[in-house]
């Protein structure tokens, strides 16, 4: 019980750090799976793993694909597609432990970004020149960069509405003592 | 005039000459015994133009406001004065596609800025535009928007703030020279050499400059205690202050305030002079207005649309 | 001729109880004007109601309207040294007064704008860091005490020559007297490039803001000292040609009626044009979404403009002296809203960015001016007190010692 117990509650810490290290806009030691490559950048913060699922091989090594497109109902009903769904579903993206990329090569998630550039080429190459997504390191040395499931949810990846901050007062409004 | 061989003088007084400088010297010699408050005073009040300070004056000048600060504030502040960097000119974008208009960057930049909360002073502007109408209708864009979530359906936003023109107008008419414009293109105002005479604040094609109407009032858990002389050292009643492209990080290597808190990734900063920077990306690679261009106040501040 | 000047000096403390009541009041306004001001030295410029949209207000819309006052003494220095009319020549030393009291003003209205007033000493060349020639603040600093300098000594030169019992020589003051000409219209020029110069307010940005405030500078400032003269000749043993005034007041009609012309053009401009740059006339005429709170103020100014235009073109009215003070009555307080508060704070309404704040000076402010205009009223008062005796000979009784 405890060897299992415990891989599990380590990666359950690992991701709960690396999802509050992530959101702080403070320099953080690099995956050591990601590193220059090309014109990719040095320093990338990587998107949290699924606290339940995460690694998917737990289960799928132990079931048998069934890859028609339907709805889940039994696992993964809590995951809602709204991103291309007419066009594809889980097994397009997704096999195993890894991603799947159009041309059927298979990559690790911390490169998740290479999958999401299939698609949103523009967006890809703007964000490898540093002007896509949030902002944060030294301008001039080390810069952070997110991964794209860092600030986008890959299943459902339009941002919802937030509340803005508060308007600023109105000059008649401001008074003396 | 002389009578009676004696010198008369205008008192009408019988003054030994000896008793006048002993009692001259003994004046001057308390004088000199003021308390060290009316003696700081008297520095304050003489102190020079940051221009032209020398580096041991300054390191004077930000020892006597560090020890000012502490006293006026409740809490210990540093001041730094480190100068431009060589080969460096500041340059921000703004993705319009992306600004969702939370007004996130208006509160970091008063929380890293030290802004006075009452009265209220933001150094950033977020205007709402109509989409599909004329465009950026000054005359009706909102300002005081408050909905309950952002962005609104139909309409887009356009953060405004010191655009830190290369041929600015304010640098142009301030009459003691408390505002100028920094080698790395930054412009500063010296805030204990400003005499708070506005005519910046006329001259400003963008609405970017505030006013000290009141003495700041910030509570001492909310300063911030890292600031730059040119920057967000806490100022004074009187005085008009503005972005400085958080001075006191960007010097030091890091992102402003604004563009780091962003949730959207609306704001990028770099360097102009480096061709590799994201911001000459930018401007090479997406189409880049600049507000008020016809004004020729060739600002640093690029609006562009990644979508 | 020091004792001739100490028999004047004792002159302003002696007068009758129509004297001492209006010192009375005035003092009483100064007092309440520091107060006010120490309460805003305390607190700061928040007390007005200037805030970051609407940042210059009533007190930089009486300094404006007051140089103007001051520039047009040199209105009656013109007729009077260069066509040789007699009638003015004589008077030409209480315009000079004028002056003298009117910049003394436009100085305090500037030092109780400004934030940090004690570091005035900033803007000085050797001492501070004056930003010459790149800042129109700092032309107005220079011409402005230039032209009070000028108007003191010139003063001083004619009651020097007049306690000695002589005629202005003019000779000597002859170079001092073609040097205010120039200056007068130079402490107005540069006032009006001040707010000229500045591209990001287009109501100002425009070519006819000079001629404007040279235009109805010379209407307000005369239409002052028409009321002004006719009080000291009221009051005084001074004699005050008719003819004088009368001259005064054509002048006035025909600089009116450049004037309203000008408002004309700019109008004109403006509404035929109809960019968004009309925006701060509509306001001011007609309101501007919804906001219209000097609307009835300018329609008011230029009402009372027109009927002071009509009363000084036509000799018959203007030779009525009750009319005539009626108009010129109607002349400051139509040019005092015009360009006063109908000058500065369409400016920045709506503001760079496009907001309207709609400013109205608070009382603090009201008090701090009134304190100011009091103190204006009590120098001139104090200065034709001192000088008449001196002007009018009484004081030569006996010849001059030493």
């Amino acid at each position: 019980m405890k060897r299992i117990v415990f891989p599990i509650m380590a990666m359950v810490l690992y991701g709960v750090l690396l999802m509050a290290a992530s959101s702080v806009a403070a320099p953080v030691v690099p995956d050591a799976e990601s590193g220059k490559r090309g014109d990719l950048p040095r320093f990338l913060v990587p998107s949290a793993v699924s606290r339940e699922n995460f690694p998917c091989s737990r289960c799928h090594n132990f079931r048998a694909a069934d890859r028609t497109k339907r709805k889940l109902k039994e696992y993964h009903s809590n995951i809602e597609l709204k991103h291309a769904e007419d066009q594809r579903w889980c097994y397009d993206c997704h096999e195993g432990d890894r991603l799947r990329l159009q041309n059927g090569r298979l990559i690790a998630f911390t490169e998740s970004y290479v999958l999401c550039g299939q698609c949103h080429g523009t967006i890809y190459r703007d964000w490898k020149a540093g002007i896509h997504g949030k902002r944060s390191g030294e301008w001039d040395g080390d810069k952070l960069y997110r991964v794209c499931a860092n600030c986008h949810d890959p299943h459902k990846p339009r941002f919802s509405s937030i509340e803005p901050k508060k308007p600023p007062m109105k000059p008649s409004d401001i008074k003396d003592r | 005039m002389e009578e009676n061989g004696r010198r008369r003088n205008p008192l009408g007084l019988k003054l030994p000459r000896r008793t006048f400088i002993k009692g001259a010297l003994l004046g001057l010699g308390s004088a000199a015994l003021l308390p060290g408050q009316a003696k700081a005073a008297w520095e304050a009040f003489l102190q020079k133009n940051f221009r032209e300070m020398s580096d041991e004056e300054i390191r004077e000048v930000i020892a006597r406001l560090e020890k000012d600060a502490a006293g006026e504030w409740g809490k210990e502040i540093k001041i730094d004065a480190s100068k431009a960097k060589p080969g460096v000119k500041f340059g921000y974008g703004l993705d319009l596609s992306r600004c969702i208009g939370c007004r996130k960057c208006v509160y970091a930049c008063t929380e890293e800025n030290n802004q006075s909360r009452t009265p209220q002073i933001h150094w950033i502007t977020v205007l709402r535009f109509a989409k599909g109408e004329k465009w950026l209708d000054l005359e009706n864009s909102e300002k005081y928007y408050n909905p309950k979530e952002v962005p609104e359906e139909g309409f887009f936003y356009l953060p405004v703030q010191c655009q830190q023109c290369e041929n600015p107008p304010c640098v142009k008419v301030c009459p003691t020279k408390a505002t100028w414009k920094e080698p790395d293109g930054i412009v500063v105002i010296d805030y204990n050499w400003c005499i708070g005479c506005r005519y910046c604040m006329a001259a400003c094609p963008y609405g970017a400059r505030r006013f000290n109407w009141a003495r700041p009032g910030i509570k001492a858990e909310e300063i911030n205690p890292d600031t730059h002389y040119l920057g967000n050292r806490p100022r004074y009643k009187g005085v008009v202050e503005k972005c400085t492209f958080c001075v006191q990080r960007t010097r030091a290597g890091k992102y402003p305030a604004c563009v780091e808190v962003c949730p959207v990734g609306a704001r990028k900063f770099g360097n102009l002079l480096d061709p590799e920077s994201e911001i000459r990306y930018l401007i090479k690679n997406k189409r880049v207005f600049r507000l008020k261009e016809d004004l020729n106040t060739e600002p640093k501040f690029f609006y562009f649309f990644a979508t | 001729m020091i004792i001739v000047f100490l028999k004047a000096l004792k002159r302003v403390f002696q007068g009758d109880v129509r004297y001492y009541a209006w010192v009375a009041f005035l003092l009483t306004v100064i007092g309440f004007g520091v107060s006010a001001y120490l309460r805003q030295a305390d607190q700061g410029l928040i007390v007005t109601a200037m805030r970051d949209q609407v940042s210059w207000g009533f007190y930089i819309a009486n300094f404006t309207f007051l140089v103007g006052v001051a520039a047009a003494a040199v209105l009656l220095v013109i007729p009077a040294y260069l066509y040789n009319f007699k009638p003015i020549k004589e008077i030409v030393l209480f315009g000079e007064m004028l002056a003298i009291a009117a910049v003394v003003m436009c100085i305090l209205f500037v030092v109780i704008d400004m934030g940090q007033p004690l570091r005035v000493w900033h803007l000085l060349p050797l001492v501070g860091t004056m930003n010459f020639p790149s800042s129109l603040l700092v032309w107005d600093v220079i011409v402005l005490n230039g032209y009070l300098l000028i108007n003191v000594l010139l003063v001083l030169y004619a009651l020097v020559r007049l306690a000695a019992g002589k005629e202005y020589k003019l000779a000597l003051g002859l170079p001092l007297i073609l040097l205010s000409i120039p200056w007068a219209i130079s402490i107005h020029t540069v006032t009006a490039f001040l707010y000229n110069g500045l591209s990001a307010r287009p109501f100002w940005n425009a070519s006819i803001l000079a001629p404007r405030f040279l235009a109805s500078a010379f209407c307000s400032g005369p239409a002052i000292m028409l009321i002004l003269l006719q009080v000291i000749r009221k009051l005084t043993r001074v004699e005050i040609d008719n003819r004088a005034i009368f001259k005064i007041a054509e002048l006035v009609a025909y600089t009116m009626g450049i004037n309203l012309f000008l408002l004309g053009a700019e109008v004109f401009k403006e509404f035929y044009s109809g960019s968004v740059h009309a925006a701060p006339l509509e306001y001011l005429y007609f309101g501007l979404h919804g906001k219209a709170q000097l609307v009835p103020w300018m329609w008011t100014a230029l009402a009372f403009n027109v009927s002071a235009f009509v009363i000084f073109l036509i000799p018959r009215l203007r030779e009525n002296l009750l009319l005539l003070n009626i108009g010129a009555i109607l002349i400051f307080v139509g040019v005092y809203i015009e360009k006063g508060l109908g000058l500065i704070v369409p400016g920045f309404i709506p503001d760079a960015l496009g907001e309207i704040y709609e400013y109205w000076p608070s009382a603090t402010e009201g008090m701090i001016a009134a304190g100011i205009w009091a103190l204006g009223a009590l120098l001139y008062t104090i200065m034709i007190k001192f000088s008449v005796p001196i002007y009018t000979g009484e004081l030569l009784k006996k010849p001059a010692r030493g």
